[in-house]
């Protein structure tokens, strides 16, 4: 009970301890755990901004995807038009085709009746001439009959 | 102690091993409590040195996770009565808290333990608890009064501190001048006097009862004596938790200004 020189020591031993605590202890574990509390509220706030960036692009997504969806609706479209319109043409012009070579065939069709007409012509004149030549028995002049011969033709 | 009287054995237990370093009753040292203590504090503190010294702000394993968890402790209870610059107030609860802990804690240990295990290489007197010594707790708040009295200073200059012995808590009045500054004094003397006498009677009325159930027959000892220990760490536990607190509200009381 009695006070003495043991509170000398004592109060040695504490100012040391104290010392060794402010300079070795205390320092790096306050160190340790506000570096650590740093990285902590660090990886919240990125894991925070990485859920950001994800709903974010997310949305993009769908909405590229809804644009991607609409375009290709457009081109569906356009090439539906597009097939209607080459079908139409296709049409129009195989009609315009058919058209011209029936024309084309009924044009020549007429003109091979004009020249069977003309040769037909020529072979009547020719063969009324003759028939007339030989009913009459006699020389015609075929210079002075011609010009019957050729009012005949015209006439055929 | 067989064939000692009860007043005889509890009178041993709680002698501490003298040795004189000079002249006079005031030059003698407790052998006991300085060399348990010295022991206590390099175990300690070693072990928090190899915890603060390995500490990594990655993942800490479980011993750095457990040493971490006291100095959040510690750091926590000085910041809710300190609101200002801790670097060196909180190294110091924590010394006090873990030293004080580690000194109260050898009160667990049998009261007969350590004296029949020393006796048998001729030691004769030995109290192992060091916070059971006056010397130990004095010595600790004496420290801790002469910061008080530097943070004084430190914190509200010379004249600010001295105005403030003399003027509060009544008021600057000249005639009140004098009984300011006895009371300022008595309430700075009681400070030290009271953390140590408070941490002192606990140890020491711990140990006498601890000694008191050894001088029960042995087969009944263990009824008291377990209840006692059981409610005794509580009692280990808050000294040393009421000491720090009280150290670190009267440094914050040494950095207000009146």
């Amino acid at each position: 009970m009695n006070v003495n020189a043991t509170l000398i020591g004592q109060a040695i031993q504490f100012a040391v301890l104290i010392w060794f605590t402010y300079k070795f202890i205390w320092p790096p574990l306050l160190r340790a755990v506000d570096e650590r509390r740093k990285r902590i509220a660090d990886g919240l706030a990125a894991a925070e901004r990485g859920k950001r960036d994800l709903e974010l692009s997310a949305k993009r997504a769908d909405e590229e995807v809804a644009k991607a969806k609409e375009r290709a609706q457009e081109i569906i479209a356009q090439a539906e038009k597009r097939a209607a319109q080459i079908e139409d043409e296709a049409r129009a012009s195989a009609k315009a085709e058919g058209d011209r070579i029936v024309s084309a065939a009924k044009a020549e069709v007429v003109q091979e009746v004009l020249r069977a007409k003309e040769a037909l012509r020529n072979q009547v004149a020719t063969l009324a001439v003759r028939g007339a030549e030989k009913i009459l028995r006699r020389e015609v002049d075929a210079k002075t009959h011609s010009d019957l011969l050729d009012a005949v033709a015209a006439e055929l | 102690m067989a064939g000692a009287s009860p007043t005889e054995y509890i009178g041993h237990h709680l002698t501490n091993l003298a040795a004189a370093v000079g002249q006079g009753p005031f030059w003698v040292v407790h052998v006991d409590s300085l060399i348990i203590a010295a022991m206590l504090g390099i175990f300690a503190f070693g072990i928090m040195w190899r915890a603060a010294s390995r500490a990594t702000p990655g993942v800490p394993g479980r011993f750095q996770a457990f040493i971490e968890m006291v100095y959040e402790f510690v750091d926590g209870q000085v910041r809710d009565v300190f609101h200002g610059d801790r670097s060196f107030i909180a190294p110091l609860s924590l010394t006090i808290f873990v030293w004080v802990l580690f000194m109260n804690a050898v009160d667990l240990i049998p009261v007969d333990f350590v004296p029949t295990v020393l006796a048998l290489f001729g030691v004769q007197y030995f109290k192992a608890v060091p916070t059971a010594d006056l010397n130990t707790t004095l010595a600790m708040s004496i420290t801790v009064f002469f910061l008080i009295v530097f943070f004084s200073f430190k914190a509200k200059g010379t004249g600010g501190f001295l105005h403030e012995l003399f003027t509060a808590p009544f008021g600057s009045h000249w005639a009140l001048w004098i009984p300011n500054f006895l009371l300022n004094i008595i309430e700075m003397l009681s400070k030290p006097v009271s953390l140590a006498m408070r941490l002192f009677g606990n140890m020491y009325a711990g140990e006498l009862v601890f000694l008191l159930i050894a001088l029960l027959p042995w087969w009944v000892q263990w009824i008291p004596g377990s209840a006692w220990a059981i409610f005794h760490i509580l009692i280990i536990t808050l000294q040393a938790f009421i000491f720090m607190v009280l150290t670190a509200v009267y440094l914050a009381m040494a950095h207000e200004h009146h």
